[in-house]
């Protein structure tokens, strides 16, 4: 055998590191993607009905988003740090449900009765923390007892839908305390307050993630969390904080949603992760976690929110809008395994 | 130097010659051959990346080759793909199972070539009795696959081969975790399958295992063949050196201190008696025995081991990410909390973690952001992390480590593995550890990282902190102090400054070294 010594050039490296900046730069702008597509909706919209571009209409598309986008918020969190959370659909609606449980009288003129173990101002802080322990019991079910989560929370969210309608008797809910709708009904500065709160959320949310050490842990442990665990990070501490904020954060979507139709419908959310998960998705949030912004997520909820506007307006039945979702998830699913160019298994 | 007997008759086992396979720059078998006669039974050595196992998937069919040939029994390779004709050709028995836990014996035998039409349970059972029998397994084949000994499971395995016609054999470290008994028993088994003309190719780290089983052994290193021969007339002292490419009138020895330069500075930072980081009766059961030992100031300690020896156990469980069975640890005389990976930060030790791509770097983040990951409450108040604090402090570690990046932003999938490997590095000395603790830390980089790499955990110590350098790569070690072998679990040796390759490559191997740097399991 003759003698030959060059067993791994060097060459690669520069040349990789250079050839990489365009990349990088593109990378960059990939939050920013769905803007041109809200744009390019926005002109079909103008040209397909003159109602469009009416601030009601406008403000009506944004009001039906609020509470979608904040499962989407509580969703695209809970996906960074490279869980997923089914439950939250059902929470949304057995949260407010048992708040009210917990703060109507026993007695009243009211269909509906509860048991009145606290008074009847404190249901909102009430059911934030019923959607607190729903989101720690997720956490006690996955990161202690190791339990697969996909599994874990599609068993809650069957079984949280069931305790809502036992505890409801299947009915909605329609004499809420005022306190509990205000927020849902009320308007600042020419919108509905739940579009500022959701905004605000948001922006919170998109700060914490950005420049909070613990926001930024998400990422870590999303994107590999042997090595966020390598790095001294308490992994499984801030996973289930996550969760437990999801659970929160889906119980003021119930909230909001309670204020904004004026009773908790006996069908509330049902059926909405589907539609989290497709705007999450479209949004940029990767599925395998570590990748993806709030702000994405929120471009997400908007886009999917004015395709099914647009095609109403445009006059395709109601009927047909679950097709367009799905198509949607597919359509989106397909470009970013293209656009990112790895595989989603 | 390759191989004579190619073209004698009657037809090798198996047959390669000028095989050539390369993974991307990365050449892992540079033109090697090997030849296994029938009913031979041969031994393939050599030190981790010398293509052992780049030799075992091209046999094997699993990769093609660039270049070269493959040959069993005279007949060429079957097509790449065609799983049933390699399957009749060559079978591989590695240290992990690869039957289905969960099903019997039976029908792991005969997985995916059951009878056409019904499975028959009570004929299935009766035809795998039949099997086993054939070549004296005495196993019942109702038993679940999960509940064999690991040594039964290897003997199935090795049925399952041979009755797909297989006559050649691969045994990947088969021994790993087979007790003296169980090691005895499978040797008996392979001599008398031997006897049937069955051919073994064995690839071990134990090289006393070579010498018990094997009648001839080849030697790799650095993808290149480096000799055949046979096994009576190879002494074990030439086997080391073939491996370590280092001949025995060249055994030099190696100090760290004279290696790494560093002159003036040196001097300031010798090692002084007080105990940085020390470990008593430190034990993690399943991995390794009790141990005891220090590390002084201003020095690099080696903790040498081949892959079961349980060096890395011993590294991660220094560094809490495994929680220590027994005895404890300290830094600077202060207990460590045992198993938790905040505190062993926060009592001064920095990590370098085996594998970088698996315990490392977050790929598709930034440079600054994996950099700084372990410092994250440096960078702002109240829990604010501040990017352009990130960006500066990340930059800072680019220019100190030489990190070759577009800059700080640029996602860290996009370096080379040594830079990638310097960013890791950087993560762990960004806290300013009283001891670092690096586990393989060039591994899988090219030469220059490689060099670079040394440096900085020399520097560590040379700056008056303390090192502990987990590997079985010479280069390594070379940069050590004080070199600590583990085999199986405890220590085997205990090298000085001045240990030669062969020594500290016998003793890793379980061969303890006659004389000369041996100085025992004190301390």
């Amino acid at each position: 055998m003759s003698e030959t010594t060059e067993l791994t050039p060097d060459l690669a490296v520069p040349g990789k590191a250079r050839a990489a900046a365009p990349r990088f730069q593109l990378s960059r702008y990939r939050d920013l993607s769905l803007i041109p597509v809200i744009f390019v909706l926005g002109v079909i919209g103008f040209i397909v009905s003159p109602v469009f571009l009416t601030s009601d209409n406008l403000i009506g598309v944004l009001q039906q988003s609020s509470e979608l986008s904040l499962l989407v918020l509580a969703e695209a969190m809970i996906l960074i740090c490279g869980r997923m959370d089914l439950s939250l659909e059902s929470t949304i609606g057995v949260a407010p449900v048992i708040a009210m449980w917990l703060v109507l009288p026993s007695s009243g003129p009211a269909t509906f009765h509860g048991i009145g173990l606290f008074p009847t101002w404190s249901s909102i802080p009430v059911c934030l923390a019923v959607g607190l322990v729903i989101g720690a019991v997720n956490g006690f079910l996955i990161l202690k007892l190791r339990v697969n989560g996909f599994i874990a929370t599609l068993g809650m969210l069957t079984m949280l839908r069931g305790l809502q309608d036992g505890v409801a008797q299947g009915k909605s809910i329609v004499a809420v305390p005022a306190s509990f709708s205000y927020l849902g009904k009320t308007e600042w500065m020419g919108a509905p307050a739940a579009v500022w709160i959701c905004l605000l959320l948001f922006v919170i949310g998109g700060l914490a993630l950005g420049y909070l050490r613990h926001g930024r842990a998400l990422y870590a442990i999303g994107g590999n969390t042997e090595a966020a665990r390598a790095a001294g990070i308490r992994v499984d501490r801030i996973t289930w904080i996550v969760l437990a904020l999801g659970g929160l954060i889906a119980a003021f979507a119930g909230v909001l949603y309670a204020g904004h139709y004026g009773a908790i419908s006996a069908t509330q959310g049902d059926g909405w992760i589907f539609q989290v998960f497709a705007a999450t998705v479209i949004g940029g949030v990767s599925l395998n976690g570590g990748r993806g912004t709030l702000f994405g997520a929120l471009t997400g909820v908007v886009s999917l929110q004015l395709v099914v506007n647009v095609t109403t307006l445009g006059g395709v039945p109601p009927l047909w809008d679950k097709f367009l979702y799905g198509a949607i998830i597919i359509v989106a699913l397909i470009i970013s395994r293209f656009a990112s160019g790895e595989k989603q298994d | 130097m390759s191989n004579g007997q190619a073209s004698t008759p009657p037809p090798a086992a198996v047959h390669a010659e000028g095989v050539v396979k390369r993974f991307g720059p990365t050449v892992a078998l540079d033109r090697v051959g090997i030849t296994v006669a029938v009913g031979d039974s041969h031994a393939l050595v050599g030190r981790n990346g010398a293509g052992k196992s780049t030799l075992v998937s091209v046999l094997t069919g699993l990769h093609a080759p660039d270049a070269g040939r493959v040959a069993f029994l005279g007949e060429p390779a079957p097509a790449p793909g065609d799983t049933a004709a390699w399957q009749a050709r060559v079978a591989c028995v590695y240290q992990k199972s690869m039957v289905v836990p969960d099903l019997t014996v039976a029908e792991n035998l005969f997985l995916n070539r059951f009878e056409r039409g019904r499975i028959r349970w009570s004929r299935l059972r009766a035809d795998a009795a039949r099997l086993l029998a054939e070549y004296g397994v005495d196993v019942d084949p109702a038993t679940r696959a999960a509940d064999l000994t690991v040594e039964q499971g290897q003997f199935v395995e090795i049925a399952r081969a041979l009755s797909f016609g297989a006559r050649f054999i691969i045994l990947d470290e088969p021994t790993a975790q087979l007790d003296a008994a169980g090691i005895e028993r499978l040797f008996t088994k392979l001599r008398e399958l031997q006897q049937q003309g069955v051919a073994f190719l064995f690839i071990s780290h134990h090289l006393q295992e070579v010498y018990d089983l094997c009648s001839t052994v080849t030697v790799y290193r650095d993808a290149r063949h480096i000799l055949t021969a046979p096994v009576a007339d190879l002494g074990k002292a030439d086997l080391v050196a073939a491996m370590t490419g280092e001949t025995a009138q060249s055994a030099t020895t190696w100090h760290a201190r004279a290696a790494v330069a560093g002159n003036a500075a040196e001097a300031s930072a010798e090692p002084s008696d007080a105990a940085v980081l020390r470990a008593e009766a430190l034990a993690l059961e399943g991995a390794f025995q009790p141990i005891d030992f220090a590390v002084r100031a201003g020095e690099v300690l080696g903790l040498a081991g081949a892959t079961a020896s349980g060096n890395t156990a011993l590294g991660e469980t220094l560094v809490g990410l495994r929680r220590a069975t027994g005895g404890r640890a300290s830094v600077d005389g202060k207990d460590v909390r045992p198993g938790s990976v905040p505190h062993a930060l926060n009592a001064g030790i920095g990590y370098v973690p085996e594998d970088r791509h698996r315990q490392g770097l977050v790929l598709g983040r930034s440079v600054a952001e994996n950099a700084t990951l372990t410092v994250t409450d440096q960078l702002g108040p109240y829990g604010t992390v501040l990017p352009s604090r990130t960006r500066a402090f990340a930059q800072r570690m680019i220019d100190s480590l030489d990190i070759k990046t577009s800059g700080p932003a640029q996602p860290v999938s996009d370096l080379s593995g040594g830079n990638q490997q310097k960013v890791v590095i950087a993560r762990a000395l960004a806290r300013d550890p009283r001891v670092l603790v690096a586990i393989r830390p060039t591994a899988g980089v090219d030469v220059k990282s490689k060099d670079a790499l040394l440096g900085v955990v020399r520097g560590v110590a040379d700056r008056g902190d303390a090192a502990v350098i987990v590997s079985d790569e010479l280069d390594d070690l070379r940069v050590c102090d004080r070199v600590i072998a583990l085999f199986h679990g405890r220590v085997i040796a205990e090298f000085g400054s001045g240990w030669n390759d062969r020594d500290l490559v016998s003793a890793m191997e379980g061969l303890p070294a006659g004389a000369g740097g041996d100085k025992g399991a004190e301390e």
